[in-house]
């Protein structure tokens, strides 16, 4: 409880950029869900340590409304790729590709 | 600042929990085949976790392993199953040259950006405890009072946005016998996968 915000917020920053580089090299749409909810947590985990060091419970009910927003994204998120998956028979992104742009 | 208060169970706990989200989101960048990343994805989630209770945020600590570990991933994992896709992506074709060191040189400038903005401004700066004062002994009862009350029209909000995801998610995951037609399938010619899919709809999240 004695970190100090620095540290935890450095870990968030690098998460972030973890999951932002895969969302720009993965080509799996699967997987680039997953890199969205990579950023998604570390922007949790920001949220909870500014929560902490400012002592506001503001930052943790948005969390809780992240999570949320997350369930919903994923859900129909993954109906998307189910419903590409069967037009297509891939979850490549680079595979739906019929604008040809 | 409060390197006197600072405890060596503090800093490995803290060290075990960085140590095992970037470990986790490493693996979920770098690992081919998505049920590896799914599994490393879990290892991130949990790391978050254990930051949250050290941060003295139990309840939603609690909420992630849950909602994320509990429903989120095993969702991933099912349509990956369910898709039968758990193959490994072939990495050594790079549809767009240079994509991926402009992409590493990007994240770097921007992550970096970051840092350096955050460490410009001293971290952190406003006012404290505006919503309400957190209380580590008694999390749930503050958080609780707080979404209740300050954010109850929000929190009412996402009720019907979950009821308009499942519906959606429902609506795209099903099989209409006009969609077959209307939908251009190659592979359609043995039928074999439509007749598997025809029920599961990928809509248990909410």
């Amino acid at each position: 409880m004695t970190i100090p915000a620095s540290w935890y917020l450095v870990v968030s920053a690098l998460l972030f950029g973890i999951g932002a580089l895969g969302v720009l090299v993965r080509r799996n749409a699967l997987v680039i869900f997953m890199c969205i909810e990579l950023m998604l947590n570390a922007a949790n985990l920001a949220l909870v340590t500014y929560s902490r060091v400012l002592g506001d419970v503001g930052g943790q009910a948005t969390v809780f409304f992240v999570l949320v927003v997350a369930a919903a994204e994923v859900t129909v998120g993954l109906g998307i790729v189910v419903y590409i998956f069967r037009a297509r028979r891939s979850t490549i992104v680079d595979d739906v590709a019929e604008m040809e742009g | 600042m409060l390197a006197a208060t600072r405890t060596i169970p503090d800093v490995l706990v803290f060290v075990a929990s960085a140590a095992v989200i970037l470990g986790g989101a490493v693996g979920v960048v770098v690992a081919r085949n998505p049920v590896h990343s799914a599994i490393n994805l879990i290892a991130t989630l949990l790391g978050v976790a254990l930051a949250f209770i050290e941060q003295s945020a139990n309840f939603l600590a609690a909420v992630q392993v849950i909602v994320y570990a509990g429903a989120i991933v095993i969702l991933f994992l099912f349509v990956i199953m369910f898709l039968g896709v758990d193959r490994k992506e072939q990495v050594s074709i790079e549809p767009l040259a240079g994509q991926r060191p402009m992409a590493v040189v990007a994240v770097g400038v921007v992550t970096g950006g970051l840092i350096a903005l955050m460490a410009a401004g001293g971290w952190y700066s406003g006012a404290h405890a505006v919503v309400a004062p957190t209380d580590p002994s008694n999390d749930v009862g503050v958080l609780g009072r707080s979404i209740f009350t300050t954010y109850l029209f929000a929190f009412e909000a996402t009720s019907l946005l979950l009821i308009i995801a499942v519906v959606g998610a429902v609506m795209l995951a099903r099989r209409t016998p006009d969609a077959d037609d209307a939908v251009d399938a190659p592979a359609d010619v043995d039928g074999r996968a439509e007749d598997r899919v025809e029920d599961a709809a990928p809509g248990g999240a909410g």
